[in-house]
């Protein structure tokens, strides 16, 4: 008689867990629709804010949230729009937790968002061992820094010295 | 007052300070990209502040956020080092006096991301990676400074001399200190103090600059005894919240 009744419990189970996995892929789906406000053709899933998301024990579904700089004021505009694009989708009850640590690091953008970035015309980020940073937009390695610092927290100003344009860089962290 | 609370706000009173002191150029700098580098050092630092005071407020339990805490605090219930709140006087001297906690703050948040209190081993480990970024651009700065122009020595190895007696303080284990770091929470002062001296004479060696020598200090910031400066930054930083009381926008 027990064999039954464990069939039972887990089919059960794997009803609830089908259905949370739906609805973290409806999450992920509307969390990759949320775009950076300061450089809107990356979305905050190509910039690798999203920590995780997953179904808690009491069927809520929890999303992890880094921030990319501490006074980055697109933190909470990122926040917010999170907030709206999951109430949007079919992810259900949800919580956005704030997550500090481990910090986010800009190893963390995916591929998918280096190559969007540099399309923009922001070089993607590289580590200081093996620059020279490229030009996004002629190649050429002939580059230098102008200013440490750009015109948003996560980026730097360079020029390059093949086509004499200036660029953003994208600073590693 | 809680222990936790109080080493808290020193913390993130240290922040907040400098980064409004450092908001004070913008529009003023020598160049646009310096312009732009204080700016970020000062928006960074201020997010730290927020973090920290946030965390503060919750430890207190009475209800004040972050807010409360920076706009509506006297002078004397801040807790900053007042190395912070010196002015700014010229592009060099901003530069002397940001090397000096930008180098103390890498020691200690370095060591915090060990803390036993996870909210501040997290805050630590995210504001380390930033604060790494700052030392860099200053220290560059006061090389370049420092060995520059027969001018340029003389004026940072003058705002040295002057900041440097303000350093002290920053290593000054008292009682609070002493019980945070028995406790696991807070570093140990003589080891981050062993650290920032071996970064700092590096760095003035390559800025040919001369250590200056340590003296007796009577600083107490730390215990809410400030300069005449902080009463200027708060009145200014708090004039909009103390004129219309919960505006928001």
């Amino acid at each position: 008689m027990s064999t039954p009744a464990t069939d039972v419990r887990t089919s059960a189970t794997d009803v609830r867990t089908s259905a949370a996995a739906t609805r973290i892929d409806a999450a992920w789906e509307a969390l990759r629709a949320v775009e950076d406000p300061e450089i809107p053709v990356v979305s905050i899933v190509d910039l690798g804010l999203i920590r995780y998301v997953r179904v808690s024990a009491g069927g809520t579904v929890e999303v992890g949230l880094s921030p990319t700089y501490v006074g980055c004021p697109a933190t909470a505009v990122i926040r917010r729009s999170v907030c709206e694009a999951l109430t949007k989708s079919a992810a259900g009850d949800f919580t956005v937790s704030n997550v500090l640590s481990p910090a986010w690091s800009s190893d963390w953008i995916t591929p998918d968002g280096r190559r969007k970035l540099n399309g923009y015309g922001i070089a993607p980020p590289v580590p200081r061992s093996q620059q020279p940073i490229a030009c996004p937009r002629c190649r050429s390695l002939h580059t230098e820094t102008v200013s440490e610092f750009g015109s948003t927290p996560c980026k730097a100003l360079h020029r390059c010295l093949a086509c004499l344009e200036p660029f953003d860089y994208f600073k590693c962290i | 007052m809680s222990d936790l609370f109080r080493y808290t706000l020193r913390l993130g009173d240290l922040s907040l300070v400098l980064g409004q002191r450092l908001s004070e150029w913008v529009g003023h700098s020598p160049a646009l990209e310096e312009d732009l580098g204080l700016a970020n050092i000062a928006l960074d630092l201020i997010g730290q502040a927020r973090l920290l005071l946030s965390y503060a407020g919750e430890i207190e339990g009475k209800g004040r956020d972050e807010d409360k805490l920076a706009y509506l605090r006297e002078q004397g219930a801040y807790f900053n080092a007042i190395l912070a709140e010196q002015p700014n006087g010229d592009f060099g001297r901003t530069i002397t006096r940001q090397v000096l906690i930008d180098a103390f703050q890498l020691e200690l948040y370095e060591r915090m991301t060990g803390s036993r209190d996870e909210r501040l081993a997290a805050i630590a480990a995210k504001s380390v990676k930033e604060v790494r970024y700052h030392l860099r651009y200053s220290s560059g700065w006061l090389v370049r400074l420092g060995d520059g122009t027969a001018e340029s020595h003389a004026r940072v190895q003058a705002a040295l001399d002057l900041l440097w007696p303000y350093t002290v303080e920053l290593f000054a284990a008292d009682d609070l200190d002493q019980r945070m770091t028995d406790a696991g929470i807070a570093p140990n002062l003589p080891d981050v103090y062993a650290a920032w001296s071996a970064r700092i004479d590096a760095v003035l060696s390559e800025a040919t600059l001369k250590r200056p020598v340590d003296r007796p200090h009577a600083w107490h910031g730390k215990r809410g005894q400030h300069s005449e400066h902080l009463g200027y930054i708060l009145a200014e930083m708090q004039y909009l919240q103390r004129t219309y009381p919960e505006a928001r926008w």
